[in-house]
């Protein structure tokens, strides 16, 4: 073996690096240009034929396909209901999926292409915040409607999305004004480190703050983070009367298990999650959060016929193990709030759709969900939950009646100057 | 005092599953040289074997057990296969050898997530492993001190293989010098397949192990695999006792880091320290001689 070949391939592999590394730097800026030039371009939707055209972004490969690939089928499911229903005005819908990769560049890429090439009439999906963040210029600049399916932190509102899962007001504090009833008096946070539980926890220390409750402690574990021994040990000293949980993915699993080894049970201090759905439960394994409590606005155990209809069709349609959750639903009502509005404006065009959505209602399987014309959020219900037996969740409390979004918490006295 | 313990606990703990994690590595990367970046996902592998073996034998405790020599033999033979395929043409060229092996746990692991779906599975603890045991000052997990025993059990049975056997002489020959050993008369061949078939078997085990504690999915061998080279490193190549010395004290470190302060700045603490250490040391802890010319 002569030498040469061995010492110049170190050399190749880190040319091809770099190569690599520029293109990937042009697809972003790419990206950026497309959203930034934004000409408010005459909108190239077409709706003379029979069909019209929809789109379904979500992410079906990367670290998100295994959440947003299920709220891909739950629309699947809410466009063919759709056109075995007659369609939108008389339309039937013709989709047209693309996949986000779970890559906020390639979601605002992919969403430019639904918009100006295959001129969909409105754009469903996303999941992360981040994402939502690299769309929202997109569809700004392009004067086209992004239905996004998923609770998220709040603080933001766009004529060109329409918010379907719950904001704060509508999740966090609820689950707040549970304890409270219940009568906990001081909390844990636990949380991943990103914008999500940091932009929560803040929001929960304003009412703890406001409403006698002590924060005991404040932990935050690097996103995939699968050791916390440290943390169960730092929750089990300082002793508060409960934990709440703003842990994204795996991590959930290496928490909740460490919790029960630990010796720590629901029934003695209990831990509020709200990012563990109906999914997720066999993942983490239904020994280490059975009776431990989730915060939604619907679990598959909702006893109407509306949602009995709706885990009928899904269980038909993917299998009988199949199991539904709160973003699925949201995405699944998204597609039907959209086709109610089109049906009042009599018109697909973004502009007379924002004209009439408020005060739209759809009667949804979490039960009756109204438009808010002013945040294009949606008056939802909020649940608390428990993991049962069954592995499903069951509702614990309930909000009673919808509640109006509130996504910048301006009606509440305790979250002034977290807005400012 | 029983949060010190406590903590004490969490950090031995901690640097068990880093040893259990870096033992293999420590072979294949410590003793032969390859960059083995699919290190990680012959641990994924174990886990999955553990999945399989509860899907068979319902009773959580036998599955279990049988999961340790199962999972070694699935990491073992995934090692062997990857050594023989593509490993075998690389030696002395690491840059490659990380590209490719890179490429092979990114194969490995979209081929875990057609297998057996994208969502983690759940493994079953059994009784016996759930709850924690009194030691006088302080609760230990029970799946924690499985671990750390299952990992004293795993360094003293490498230390034994490699002191006292024939292959254990032959692969400390081939390490140290492997044209002279190549000259008496060893296989060096077989010798680099069976310190890879064990090296990645211990993979196996520890992935078994890490069911106990964490998500069996696609993606957990990638939590690891940077510690685990840490582990290698910081203890310096070719020395077990080395990896042992590592991992207990990185495991310490970062427990202790984390108590005072949070777990994302202890993780960037417990880097400057190595980094720092490597400055001093850049042998690491333990360094072996060698007679290679290389």
């Amino acid at each position: 073996m002569s030498i040469l070949p061995t010492r110049r391939r170190p050399v190749r592999a880190v040319a091809v690096l770099v190569v690599a590394g520029l293109t990937l730097a042009g697809c972003g800026s790419r990206v950026g240009d497309s959203g930034a030039s934004g000409s408010p371009a005459t909108s190239c939707v077409d709706t003379s034929g029979s069909t019209v055209k929809v789109g379904f972004l979500n992410s079906l490969s990367g670290t998100m396909a295994i959440s947003e690939k299920t709220v891909h089928d739950s629309l699947a499911l809410a466009a063919e209901q759709i056109n075995a229903g007659g369609g939108v005005l008389g339309k039937k819908l013709q989709v047209v999926s693309e996949d986000g990769a779970s890559e906020p560049t390639i979601f605002a890429e992919k969403a430019t292409k639904l918009i100006s090439s295959d001129c969909v009439a409105a754009v469903f999906g996303g999941w992360t915040s981040s994402s939502r963040k690299a769309m929202l210029p997109v569809f700004e600049g392009a004067d086209s409607l992004l239905f996004y399916p998923v609770q998220y932190e709040g603080l933001e509102a766009s004529p060109n999305i329409f918010y379907t899962g719950a904001t704060t007001n509508q999740q966090i504090v609820p689950a707040l004004d549970y304890l409270k009833q219940k009568g906990v008096k001081s909390l844990f946070l636990v949380g991943s480190d990103y914008v999500f539980p940091r932009t929560a926890n803040k929001e929960i220390k304003a009412y703890a703050n406001a409403n006698g409750i002590e924060v005991k402690g404040e932990e935050y574990a690097p996103l995939g983070y699968t050791d916390f021994a440290t943390i169960v040990n730092k929750v089990k000293s300082a002793g508060a009367a409960a934990v709440f949980n703003t842990l994204n993915g795996d991590s959930n699993v290496a928490f909740f298990k460490e919790y029960r080894n630990a010796g720590l049970a629901p029934t003695t201090m209990p831990v509020v999650s709200v990012s563990i759905a109906e999914e997720e439960i066999n993942g983490i394994g239904l020994d280490n959060v059975m009776g431990q409590l989730t915060a939604w606005n619907y679990y598959q155990t909702i006893d109407s016929p509306k949602n009995t209809a709706f885990v009928q069709a899904f269980k038909a349609k993917y299998g009988q193990n199949r199991v539904t959750s709160d973003p699925m639903e949201a995405a699944y009502t998204s597609l039907f709030l959209w086709k109610a509005i089109v049906e009042k404006a009599k018109s697909f065009k973004a502009d007379d759709i924002r004209k009439a959505a408020g005060g739209v209602s759809y009667d949804a399987p979490e039960g009756t969900v109204t438009v808010n014309g002013e945040n294009h959020h949606i008056a939802k219900t909020a649940l608390i939950g428990k993991v049962g037996p069954d592995s499903l969740i069951h509702t614990e409390w309930s909000s009673g009646a919808p509640i109006e979004p509130d996504p910048f918490l301006k009606n509440y006295n305790w979250a002034k100057g977290l807005t400012g | 005092m029983q949060a010190l313990f406590s903590q004490l606990v969490a950090g031995l703990s901690l640097g068990s599953i880093l040893l259990l994690a870096a033992l293999g590595l420590a072979l294949t990367f410590g003793q032969m040289g390859v960059i083995n970046m699919a290190h990680g996902e012959f641990m994924m592998a174990g886990a999955y074997t553990a999945f399989v073996a509860q899907g068979l034998i319902s009773d959580a405790g036998t599955s279990l057990l049988l999961a340790i020599p199962l999972g070694f033999l699935v990491g073992g033979v995934m090692g062997v296969v990857l050594e023989a395929t593509l490993i075998r043409r690389m030696y002395h060229r690491p840059l490659d050898t990380l590209l490719v092996t890179w490429g092979v746990s990114l194969i490995l692991q979209q081929a875990a997530r057609d297998i057996f779906g994208a969502p983690n599975v759940d493994v079953r603890a059994p009784s016996w492993l759930s709850g924690s045991v009194n030691i006088g000052v302080t609760h230990v997990p029970a799946a924690r001190l499985f671990i750390l025993v299952l990992a004293v059990t795993a360094v003293v049975g490498l230390s034994l293989l490699l002191k006292m056997t024939a292959l254990g002489r032959r692969i400390r020959g081939v390490v140290q010098n492997r044209d002279l050993a190549e000259t008496v008369g060893i296989s060096t061949r077989s010798t680099d397949r069976l310190t890879f078939f064990i090296g990645s078997g211990l993979a196996g085990i520890a992935g078994v192990a890490l069911t106990l504690l964490g998500s069996t999915g696609p993606t957990l061998g990638t939590s690891y695999i940077v510690d685990a080279f840490l582990v290698v490193v910081a203890g310096g190549i070719g020395q077990i006792k080395g990896a042992v010395i590592a991992a207990f004290g990185l495991g310490l470190l970062q427990a202790t880091f984390e108590y005072s302060t949070t777990a994302s700045v202890a993780k960037v603490m417990v880097f400057v320290v190595v980094i720092v250490f490597l400055q001093i040391r850049p042998q690491g802890i333990f360094s072996v001689r060698t007679r290679s010319l290389a």
